[in-house]
C-alpha cells in the first residue's frame, strides 16, 4: 500500500465498532472517520445515521461528540490531530468548520489551523495527552506548535520502517499498538520515548494500518467490524479497557517506569 | 499487566523466538504443502538483512542497529508468529484461501500408441518420451493459459512416477500466488493427465495396409550390367539416402524405392542426381479427392534414368558431341562417371567432361562395354610423350605391340596400337581392351571411320594371372549391402555373382572408386603368411587402414553367446 503523504489520504476499507463491529458505509477503518481523545470525538459529517450513534451512545454522557467535515472531506480522522489539550487542523480546513468546531469543543480545547505541506496531519502525527511522534519531514514550525497546542513533547520517529507513524500506530496515555513488522529494538525504543507499554499487532482481520482501522482514548477503543477475537483481545489488554479502576492504572505506570529506570 | 509483561517478556526472549521462527520456517518448508513468502517490502527483506547485509554496513563503518524481528499473534487464531505481510499464520492462511482453485487438475492429452507421439492441437503430433524433459514442457504448456488467467506462478514441476500401462502423467506443480496484502503463497498440487489412445493419422493409415506408399522411385539404367548399382548402393547405403524408404525392391535394370511420403522421395531424386549423370521426370496420380475440404490424395511416382555409359565403355562420339567438345575423339574411353561423365582420347590423351544435361541433349550409347573386354599380351611398349596427368591420374602415351592372348600360339597376329597406359605396361604383361579388329559392331557413326579405326584399344592392366592364385581366399574388407526385395524367377544368380566379383575386383584396383564408399573389416579374414612371398608387382589391395570398423552390435552378442557355450 502506497502513502502520498503531501495530499489527502484515503483509507478506503473497513467501518465502525466499539468492541462490537461497526461499520461506516460497508467500510471498516473507523479510524479514518472519526477522531477520539479524552475530551472530545470527532465523527465524519454526511455518514449513516448509526455510525454516529455508535459513538453517541458510548461517549454522550461524558465528553462531546462532534459531527463535522474538514477541508469539506469527511476523512477527519486522518486530517487532524488532537489531544484532551487542543486541536490541529491542515490549512484545507474551511473558516467555517474552524469556526463550527470552536464552538462545539470544550473551553480549555485549543483549535488551531496550521501551515503544513503535509496536510494529512493524522497520518503524519500521533499522540496521546503526554508526547507525540511526528513525521520525520515535519516543517519547524510545526513541530513547535504540536508542542504549544498540544502542550507534548515531540518526537520525530519511524514505525516499522514507516514514515507515516500517525497511521502505523496507535496508543493512549495507558498503551499503544503498533505496527506489526515492528523490530524488538524498535518496540523498547519507542516505549522508552512514549512511556507506555506498545504491543506489535494488527487490526481488521490482519490490517497494518493500525490507526486507520481503530480509535482509542483512555477508556474506550472503536475498532472496524472485520477485527477478530485476538486481535480485540490484544486491543483490551494493552489499552487496559477492562481495569476501571483508576489506582490500578496509576499502580501500573509506576511499575513500568520502575521498570523502565532501574 | 499484559503489555508490561509482554513488553519485558519479548526482550527478553528476543534472540530464542528469532530461532524458534526460523525453525517454524524451515518446517514448513519441509513438511506442509505450502509456504509463506513476504514481499521484499517486508520483513523477509530484513530477515535476510540482518544476516547477510549487516556485515557489509560494518564494512562502511556506519552504525546499523540490530533488529529482532518480533512476534505478534495470528489475527485468526491467536497463536505468536512472525509477522507477515497478511499478519495470519500459514494454517489460517490456508484456510482462507487456496491459491490452486480454478487451476486445471485434470487434462487429456491424445495420444498414439503406435508411435508414441502426442497431438498438438490442431493436427500435428509430436514424439515424446515418458518422464522426458520435453513431455514435462508438453504438458505444462497446457496448463500455461490456466496459470497466467489466474495469476499465479509457476515454480517448480517434477514428473511423479507412474505405471506406463496406467495411461497417466502426473506431474507435480509448485504454484506461487499473491493473495492478501502482497503475501505470496507457495503450494504444489499434482496434475493428472489422462493418456487417451488415439491412433495418428499416420500411423492409422499404415495400419489399413502397410504397403501404402505415397512417392515410388524407379530407378533404371538400360545396360546389360548391374555395376552401376552396385555401386548407387554402396553409395546410399554411406549418405543414408534411402534410410525414410519403406520399400526397395530390385527390379530388371534397375532398383525401385517406395516412400510414405513425396518429399523424401523428391529428396531422394535430389541424392541420385548429384551422384550420377540422370533425367528425371513425375508423375501423380490421383488416388482419392475430397471436394468438400478441396482434400486431393495423390501418388507420385518418379522416373530416374541414369546414363547408359559407364566406366571403361568405349564411345564413338557422333560428330556434333565430337565438334562441340573441340573436336575430340571420336573414339574415346569414358574414364570416370559422377554426376558428369568424364571421357578421355586414348590416342591424344585430350579429355573433357559431360554433365548430364549436356549428355542427355544429344544421348549416345557406348559401342562396346566392358563385357566385351578381350585379353591381350603386352609384347613390346615404347614410350611416346612425357607423363600427363588427368583428373588426379598419371597417363604416359605409347606405342605398344600386342597379341590376343587367345590367339597366342596360334597365329602371328601382332598388332601395333597408341595406348594410354605407357606407364603400367611393361612387355610381357598382360591387358585388357577392346578388339575393334575383330568386332562386329553396327555403329553408324563407326563406319564413317573406317580404315582409320585402330584395331585395339587397351582400357586396363590385368591382373588375372595373379588373381588365379588367391581364388577362393576371402578378403579382408566387405560391403554392407541395401535389404533389397529381389524376384528371384527373373534374377540369374549366377551372373549376379559374378558380376559382384567384378565390382569387388574394380574396388580393389581403383582407390579413386573407393573414395566415395564405405568398406568395413571383415571379421573372418586371416591373413595367411603365403601372402607374404609375393614377387615385385603386387596385386592391388585395399590398405588396412581405409577399412572401418563396423559396429555390429547383434554379431557381437553371438560371440559372447558362443563364449559362454
Amino acid at each position: 500500500m502506497k502513502l502520498d503523504d503531501t495530499k489527502l489520504v484515503i483509507w478506503v476499507k473497513s467501518a465502525f465498532y466499539k468492541e462490537s463491529g461497526l461499520q461506516f458505509e460497508n467500510n471498516c477503518e473507523v479510524g479514518v472517520f472519526s477522531k477520539l481523545t479524552n475530551a472530545y470525538c470527532l465523527v465524519a459529517i454526511g455518514g449513516s445515521e448509526n455510525f454516529y450513534s455508535a459513538f453517541e451512545s458510548e461517549l454522550a454522557d461524558v465528553i462531546p461528540v462532534v459531527k463535522t467535515s474538514i477541508g469539506g472531506t469527511r476523512i477527519v480522522g486522518r486530517l487532524c490531530v488532537g489531544n484532551k489539550n487542543g486541536l490541529l487542523l491542515p490549512h484545507t480546513t474551511t473558516d467555517q468548520e474552524l469556526q463550527h468546531l470552536r464552538n462545539s469543543l470544550p473551553d480549555q480545547v485549543v483549535v488551531q489551523r496550521i501551515e503544513e505541506r503535509l496536510s494529512a496531519l493524522g497520518n503524519c502525527i500521533a499522540c496521546n495527552d503526554h508526547v507525540a511522534l511526528t513525521h520525520t519531514d515535519l516543517d519547524k514550525e510545526t513541530e513547535e506548535m504540536i508542542a504549544d497546542v498540544l502542550g507534548v513533547e515531540v518526537f520525530r520517529q519511524t514505525i516499522a520502517g514507516n514514515i507515516l507513524v500517525g497511521s502505523f500506530c496507535a496508543f493512549s496515555n495507558r498503551g499503544g499498538l503498533v505496527h506489526p513488522h515492528t523490530s524488538i529494538e524498535d518496540l523498547d525504543e519507542l516505549s522508552t520515548l512514549l512511556q507506555v507499554p506498545l504491543v506489535a499487532g494488527t487490526v481488521n482481520r490482519g490490517s497494518e494500518v493500525i490507526a486507520a482501522g481503530m480509535t482509542v482514548n483512555d477508556w474506550t477503543a472503536f475498532c472496524g467490524s472485520d477485527t477478530t477475537a485476538t486481535e480485540l483481545s490484544v486491543i483490551e489488554s494493552v489499552f487496559k479497557l477492562r481495569e476501571a479502576q483508576p489506582s490500578a492504572i496509576v499502580d501500573e505506570m509506576r511499575k513500568s517506569l520502575v521498570d523502565t529506570y532501574v | 499487566m499484559f503489555g508490561v509483561k509482554e513488553h519485558g517478556l519479548c526482550s527478553s526472549l528476543a534472540a530464542a523466538s528469532t530461532v524458534l521462527s526460523l525453525e517454524f520456517q524451515h518446517k514448513l518448508l519441509i513438511y506442509l504443502p505450502i509456504t509463506l513468502f513476504y514481499t521484499v517490502r517486508e520483513s523477509y527483506f530484513r530477515y535476510i538483512n540482518m544476516f547477510s547485509s549487516s556485515g557489509m554496513a560494518e564494512e562502511t563503518g556506519m552504525f546499523k542497529v540490530h533488529q529482532t524481528i518480533g512476534s505478534v499473534l495470528c489475527c485468526k487464531c491467536g497463536i505468536p508468529m512472525q509477522p507477515n505481510a497478511a499478519n495470519m499464520c500459514v494454517k489460517c492462511l490456508c484456510s482462507e484461501v487456496d491459491i490452486t482453485e480454478g487451476l486445471l487438475k485434470r487434462l487429456v492429452l491424445v495420444h498414439c500408441p503406435e508411435c508414441e507421439s502426442y497431438l498438438q492441437p490442431p493436427r500435428s503430433w509430436v514424439k515424446l518420451q515418458l518422464e522426458s524433459k520435453e513431455l514435462l514442457t508438453f504438458c505444462l504448456k497446457k496448463l500455461h493459459k490456466n496459470l497466467n488467467s489466474s495469476k499465479a506462478r509457476l515454480i517448480h514441476a517434477e514428473f511423479i512416477w507412474t505405471e506406463p500401462h496406467s495411461r497417466r502423467i502426473k506431474v507435480k506443480v509448485k504454484v506461487q500466488k499473491e493473495v492478501i496484502n502482497g503475501a505470496i503463497l507457495e503450494q504444489s498440487y499434482t496434475v493428472e493427465y489422462v493418456q487417451q489412445e488415439h491412433m495418428c493419422e499416420s500411423c492409422s493409415r499404415v495400419q489399413a495396409n502397410p504397403d501404402q506408399w505415397v512417392a515410388a522411385v524407379q530407378l533404371r539404367q538400360h545396360v546389360s550390367h548391374r555395376r552401376t548399382f552396385f555401386y548407387l548402393e554402396q553409395l546410399i547405403l554411406k549418405h543414408g539416402a534411402a534410410a525414410s524408404a519403406i520399400r526397395i525392391k530390385q527390379m530388371e535394370q534397375g532398383i525401385d524405392f517406395f516412400f510414405s511420403n513425396r518429399s523424401h522421395g523428391v529428396k531422394f531424386v535430389e541424392f541420385i542426381g548429384k551422384v550420377a549423370p540422370v533425367r528425371s521426370r513425375s508423375d501423380k496420380q490421383l488416388v482419392s479427392h475430397d471436394p468438400k475440404s478441396n482434400n486431393y490424395n495423390y501418388k507420385y511416382t518418379f522416373s530416374v534414368e541414369i546414363s547408359p555409359i559407364c566406366r571403361e565403355d568405349i564411345i564413338c562420339l557422333p560428330p556434333k558431341v565430337a565438334v562441340s567438345l573441340g573436336n575430340i575423339g571420336p573414339i574415346v574411353i569414358c574414364t570416370k562417371v559422377t554426376n558428369s561423365i568424364a571421357l578421355l582420347d586414348p590416342f591424344t590423351l585430350r579429355h573433357c567432361f559431360l554433365d548430364a544435361d549436356q549428355y542427355w541433349r544429344t544421348s549416345f550409347k557406348s559401342l562396346l562395354t566392358s563385357r566385351q573386354l578381350v585379353e591381350y599380351i603386352v609384347l613390346d611398349v615404347e614410350v611416346v610423350s612425357s607423363e600427363v596427368t588427368i583428373g588426379g591420374t598419371k597417363y604416359h602415351l605409347a606405342d605398344a605391340q600386342v597379341a590376343r592372348v587367345s590367339d597366342f600360339g596360334k597365329n602371328d597376329t601382332i598388332f601395333s596400337i597408341r595406348t594410354h597406359l605407357g606407364h603400367l605396361l611393361n612387355p610381357g604383361d598382360y591387358a585388357l581392351g577392346y578388339d575393334l579388329y575383330g568386332a562386329n559392331s553396327n555403329d553408324m557413326e563407326l563406319d564413317k571411320y573406317k580404315g582409320h579405326i585402330p584395331e585395339a584399344i587397351l582400357i586396363k592392366k590385368s591382373y588375372e594371372e595373379k588373381r588365379q592364385k588367391k581364388r577362393g581366399k576371402p578378403r579382408s574388407w566387405k560391403l554392407k549391402s541395401l535389404e533389397m526385395e529381389v524376384d528371384d524367377r527373373r534374377v540369374d544368380q549366377d551372373k549376379m555373382v559374378s558380376e559382384y566379383e567384378q565390382f569387388l575386383k574394380d574396388l580393389e584396383e581403383n582407390p579413386d572408386m573407393r573414395f566415395n564408399i564405405s568398406l568395413y573389416r571383415n571379421k573372418e579374414y586371416q591373413p595367411s603368411e603365403m601372402a607374404s612371398v609375393t614377387d615385385g608387382d603386387e596385386l592391388p589391395s585395399v590398405p588396412l587402414d581405409e577399412l572401418l570398423a563396423d559396429l555390429d552390435l547383434s554379431e557381437a552378442e553371438d560371440e559372447e553367446d558362443n563364449m559362454t557355450e
